[in-house]
């Protein structure tokens, strides 16, 4: 037996350790890993009616990725340039929402970070509360919110700013701000609980030695916050690029995104290999910009655990 | 070397928060290129006083001037100070000469001008070979250094340090001390030093404040503090002290009779401070160190005479203590140089002590420093 199972179950107890064992690896292989490998071993076979499942034509195939490339088989064009610019476009407004999120919650953190407790309580249950509402419930709220007739549309065109309403939701603007939204919490907590450990005197001495604010934050803040922010950034955009409630909700009709392709895959046309290819796509994509992100800024993925 | 350096004046300073005075009308007039020390118990304001010469607290009251100049609405990045933090805070994602050449990168200077900068500082520091490091692959004492080195760096009129060796152990505090000083010789700059401690303020100072709740007690050189307080805080704190209680029964020029609550009537020197302010029938305090006494004939009297039971004595190597029961439930402690002379016990017995009346002190009655 290893040493740090050997200490692990010498700190629990052998019966509480293996419960716990017992826990984590049924959550991390019965929960995460398998119907990840299914959904995997599905995106490589044909669509076929239950009866001929292991039949002759149950092969491996890459038809679905193929698919996603190139479209239906002799079709009239060269590439599936519907399901593509729909892919990239996702993909983009993921890296656009989680660098307006970043923008704006860096602030947030930063000044929460260095006040004091009493104060974050009181702003920390401000930011909680909304997400007691379920997540659905809040795209329909921003919805309203930003109809023809909404709260923001009826001051803009009370205050003679528009003539006519602006409509938000075919612009996408509802949609983006949804999204922003969606994940702001999960952007400033991780940001918040490195700066809340930074030490104020390095601030003060860098004010010291004559730097201005942008240098303290450039060279002082924003270093020793790096694991949070590529912590932060990670979560909002992997979960951006996965959302589907807002943008089914709050996206115009011309802005498809990538998930709501898979959902139909799944649900309308009721081809789950298809279905299964593009969300395996999508993952595979996702995993590997954060990497490569990850590696331009030089992050490790031990200090995002920090 | 005296005059090279920038002078720093506070005038009338008070600072506030709230219905709370942290510093109350202090002046203090810092000459250029001196070693200045605040000397008090924590909670006394010193640090205070430092953050408004640093710039990090505007005075409610009062002027600071740094080399003549009012620094009223400058900020802590205009002015000729450089601070040295209590935990030095050093820039723990900078390498040591990063952090050292700091200053410079902000004032634009290229790399190879700040390399070369912070290779010098080092040296003189004696850390060279060391930029390269983090500064949590460095010692406690490196550390300390380093930190010296990057607020010199700055090539500031003014350095102020804040407590700056209390997290050391006490052999490299010692050390540093006598690093410290010299330090500040060689650059020749104004040293404001916050202090707690008063053998550290005592060996590197040039002049030293006492200090106690927001209020500045003395001002002077260390021999004047030790041997002259002015107050029963400044007898107190600095230094161990014996003290006395009683009522001022006669005043002879300089020197003053008290009539004690428990020892007598007592011959002693009234402190500079308050020479022709004392008057018969004032309550004072009396202080006696406890290396100003030597044994007399048991049962002498006179007015330079304190005679008391031994309940305690110890041997520490340079000195014999000897405890006697003093006023108020505290012992009164005696130290007597070790030179190889015999020793007689007198424990459980009364004993008679004399002391040069030149070395006891009578103050006006006041609170002790409490340890």
């Amino acid at each position: 037996m290893p040493r740090f199972l050997k200490e692990f179950f010498n700190r629990n107890g052998t019966g509480m350790g293996l419960v716990m064992l017992g826990l984590v690896l049924f959550w991390t292989v019965g929960l995460i890993i398998l119907p990840q490998l299914s959904m995997l071993d599905f995106s490589f076979r044909p669509n076929l009616p239950p009866p001929e499942y292991g039949g002759p034509k149950d092969v491996y195939t890459l038809e679905n990725y193929r698919y996603l490339v190139f479209g239906p088989e002799g079709g009239s064009q060269d590439f599936n340039r519907v399901d593509l610019r729909v892919f990239y476009r996702t993909i983009i407004a993921a890296l656009f929402v989680t660098l307006f999120n970043l923008v704006l919650c860096y602030p947030i953190a930063y000044y929460l970070g260095q006040s004091k407790t009493s104060k974050i309580r009181i702003f920390a249950l401000m930011l909680i509360i909304p997400y007691w509402i379920n997540e659905i419930l809040r795209a329909f709220a921003l919805r309203i919110i930003f109809g023809e007739s909404g709260v923001i549309n009826s001051a803009l065109v009370g205050l003679g700013i528009f003539d006519v309403p602006f409509d938000f939701i075919r612009n996408d603007i509802a949609l983006y701000a949804g999204l922003g939204y969606a994940y702001i919490l999960l952007m400033i907590f991780p940001i918040y609980n490195v700066i809340e450990s930074l030490d104020r005197n390095q601030i003060e001495a860098a004010r010291d030695m004559g730097a201005s604010w942008i240098t303290i934050h450039r060279r002082v803040v924003i270093p020793y916050a790096k694991p949070g922010i590529s912590s932060g950034c990670t979560m909002v955009f992997m979960l951006t690029a996965g959302a589907l409630a807002a943008p089914q909700i709050l996206g115009g009709p011309s802005s498809l995104w990538f998930t709501q392709l898979i959902y139909q895959q799944f649900n309308d046309n009721n081809d789950w290999p298809q279905g299964a290819a593009y969300a395996i796509v999508l993952l595979v994509t996702c995993i590997l910009l954060v990497l490569a992100i990850m590696r331009l800024f030089k992050v490790n993925m031990g200090d995002m655990g920090k | 070397m005296m005059s090279a350096g920038v002078g720093v004046d506070l005038e009338d300073l008070w600072i506030r928060f709230g219905d709370f005075v942290a510093v109350r009308d202090a002046n203090v007039d810092i000459r250029g290129g001196d070693f200045f020390s605040f000397l008090g118990p924590s909670g006394c304001g010193k640090t205070t006083i430092l953050r408004a010469v640093s710039g990090f607290l505007e005075p409610s009251d009062g002027r600071v001037l740094i080399g003549g100049r009012d620094m009223k609405g400058i900020g802590p990045n205009k002015r000729p100070t450089a601070l040295i933090f209590q935990n030095l805070a050093l820039f723990p994602l900078m390498k040591v000469w990063e952090n050292i050449a700091f200053a410079l990168e902000i004032r634009g200077a290229s790399a190879g001008e700040r390399r070369k900068r912070a290779d010098e500082l080092l040296e003189m520091v004696a850390l060279t070979g060391q930029g390269d490091k983090l500064p949590a692959e460095l010692s406690g004492g490196q550390k300390q250094r380093v930190a010296i080195a990057r607020a010199l760096c700055a090539e500031p009129d003014v350095l102020l340090l804040d407590e700056p060796l209390s997290a050391l152990d006490l052999k490299l505090r010692q050390h540093m001390r006598t690093e410290l000083r010299e330090i500040q010789q060689r650059v020749g700059i104004t040293f404001i030093y916050i202090t707690h401690d008063q053998g550290e303020a005592l060996t590197m100072s040039d002049r030293i404040a006492v200090m106690r709740a927001g209020v500045i007690d003395q001002i002077g050189n260390g021999r004047e503090i030790y041997n002259e307080p002015a107050t029963a805080f400044a007898a107190s704190f600095v230094g161990e002290n014996n003290v006395f209680r009683g009522t001022v029964k006669e005043v002879r020029g300089a020197e003053a009779v008290i009539d004690t609550n428990r020892s007598g009537t007592l011959l002693a020197t009234v402190s500079p401070a308050n020479r022709d302010k004392m008057k018969p029938g004032d309550k004072a305090m009396l202080f006696i160190r406890p290396e100003a006494f030597s044994i007399a004939e048991t049962g002498t009297s006179g007015d330079h005479f304190v005679t008391a039971r031994v309940t305690n004595e110890e041997f520490e190597g340079n000195v014999f203590n000897i405890f006697m029961e003093g006023e108020g439930g505290k012992e009164l402690k005696v130290s007597l140089p070790n030179l190889g002379q015999s020793f007689e016990s007198h424990l459980g017995a009364p004993m008679t002590l004399a002391y040069d009346v030149q070395n006891a002190v009578i103050v006006p009655h006041g609170d002790l420093a409490t340890e």
